[in-house]
């Protein structure tokens, strides 16, 4: 189980990054944290001409704070995230997402560009992403562009990012006063990908849910806002609202049917996490 | 394997610098095992799932078979033969071979390198904290009570030592 041969390109620069991939088009492949691209090499899913490795590019791998919001760095490494204090106060919800992400000896080179560009259906990453309205920042020779996260996912392992692009950051707005978040996650064993997985982001207003955005990983081919179930909680208190909202989560689910679960134990996992998202977000504090 | 593209490489491996040249899709630890001949590495899956090729890359721990060798120019090695004659885990060793904590043996020295990181990030951690955090690295002589007694028993001996 040996990659078949390709080139391998390491740029010093974002430029010739952009050279490399101008160079073989869209059968380059980046590389970046590689836990996910190295084993499609190894099992041969994968056969590029060519790999650019980006992880020598210089100023990706940062995170700060910025007018626009916190920014993390494509090449952030997963282990570098889940110990940040600067994503644990304002991005809590990537905070708490980061353990679910496989082990320590891939979170340590896994990265947060690569989790979003790879958009696996089941990952914590883009589910997290989608529900705090954050914005994925691509990046060409001579331009960029921003993309809200709820449009960058558009199908299983498919993204917006166009032939030549590089995603260079992930951007999550300022949190605003009463909002708070929650993420839990059921698999079968600790590290697999979600058979379930929520990213819960809801403002709360003297114990009823204002507003929430509920997102699910592994209940379709993207992240999955569930809008009906949102709906059915606003203004309520999560004890008055779970009948009704696991209904209206029904209605929001097609969860697919695999080896792993049935559609059906699927949704009832889903239901199962709102309903402790939904008392745990109201209790906390 | 068919020749690939030939990368040139210096890499310090256990301390000791090493150039080479390496076909550009050689794996870290194939070069480990094959050109180096450090076989205390162990290639499992080839896919991140078993853990049985963990090495440290730099001081962090990282799955052997899911770096390019040519990837880690310019970067520090380390090895279980390595970590093993640095002495740094002689007590983590002791503890598994006291707790009968390996069987066929081809999973221990991840284990050990694995075990020795989590003790590291959080010494004060529990046999919860440890049965998750081994849960990448697979034991199919399936021996993981006594793999976590023994890590356990470490945890205590280095927190006793330290005088906590």
């Amino acid at each position: 189980m040996k990659p078949a041969p390709f080139a391998y390109h390491r740029p010093a620069s974002l430029e010739e990054a952009f050279d490399a991939l101008a160079r073989y088009g869209p059968d380059a492949r980046i590389l970046a944290g590689g836990q996910s691209l190295v084993p499609a090499l190894n099992m041969r899913l994968a056969q590029p001409t060519a790999v650019v490795d980006i992880n020598r590019v210089p100023g990706l791998d940062g995170i700060r704070l910025a007018p626009e919001g916190l920014v993390i760095g494509a090449l952030a490494r997963q282990q570098v995230v889940l110990r940040s204090p600067l994503v644990a106060r304002h991005a809590p919800l990537i905070a708490q997402a980061m353990p679910h992400i496989s082990h320590l000896a891939l979170r340590t080179r896994g990265t947060v560009g690569g989790s979003l560009a790879l958009a696996d259906p089941a990952a914590e990453l883009p589910a997290c992403a989608v529900a705090l309205e954050a914005v994925i920042r691509l990046a060409r020779r001579g331009s960029a562009r921003e993309v809200a996260a709820a449009r960058f996912f558009r199908g299983i392992y498919t993204t917006a990012i166009e032939p030549g692009e590089i995603l260079t950051a992930l951007v999550i707005p300022p949190a605003t006063a009463g909002w708070r978040s929650h993420f839990s996650e059921l698999a079968r064993r600790h590290g697999d990908y979600a058979l379930v997985a929520l990213a819960a982001h809801c403002r709360v207003e003297g114990g009823v849910i204002a507003e929430a955005r509920l997102v699910l990983a592994g209940v379709g081919v993207t992240p999955v806002r569930a809008a009906r179930c949102e709906a059915a909680v606003a203004g309520r208190r999560p004890d008055d609202a779970m009948a009704e909202a696991g209904r209206a989560l029904d209605a929001d689910l097609d969860p697919p049917v695999d080896v792993h679960a049935s559609a059906a134990l699927r949704r009832h996992l889903a239901r199962v996490l709102v309903g402790r998202a939904l008392a745990a977000i109201v209790e906390a504090r | 394997m068919d020749a690939g593209e030939a990368i040139d490489i210096t890499v310090t491996v256990n301390g000791v610098a090493c150039r080479r040249r390496v076909d550009a899709r050689q794996s870290l630890v194939d070069f480990l095992r094959e050109d180096l001949e450090l076989t205390g590495s162990h290639v499992g899956c080839e896919h991140g799932v078993c853990g049985a090729c963990t090495v440290r890359v730099d001081g962090v721990l990282a799955r052997g078979c899911l770096m390019l060798a040519a990837q880690c120019d310019g970067s520090a090695v380390e090895t279980i033969e390595g970590v093993a004659a640095s002495g740094t885990i002689a007590d983590l060793q002791a503890a598994f071979a006291v707790a009968n904590a390996l069987q066929c043996g081809y999973c221990t020295p991840a284990m050990l390198l694995t075990a020795d990181a989590l003790l590291r990030e959080d010494p004060g951690l529990g046999a919860d904290e440890i049965r998750r955090g081994l849960s990448g690295n697979y034991c199919r002589c399936t021996g993981y009570h006594a793999i976590v007694e023994a890590v356990l028993a470490t945890a205590r001996s280095r927190r006793e030592a330290r005088g906590g």
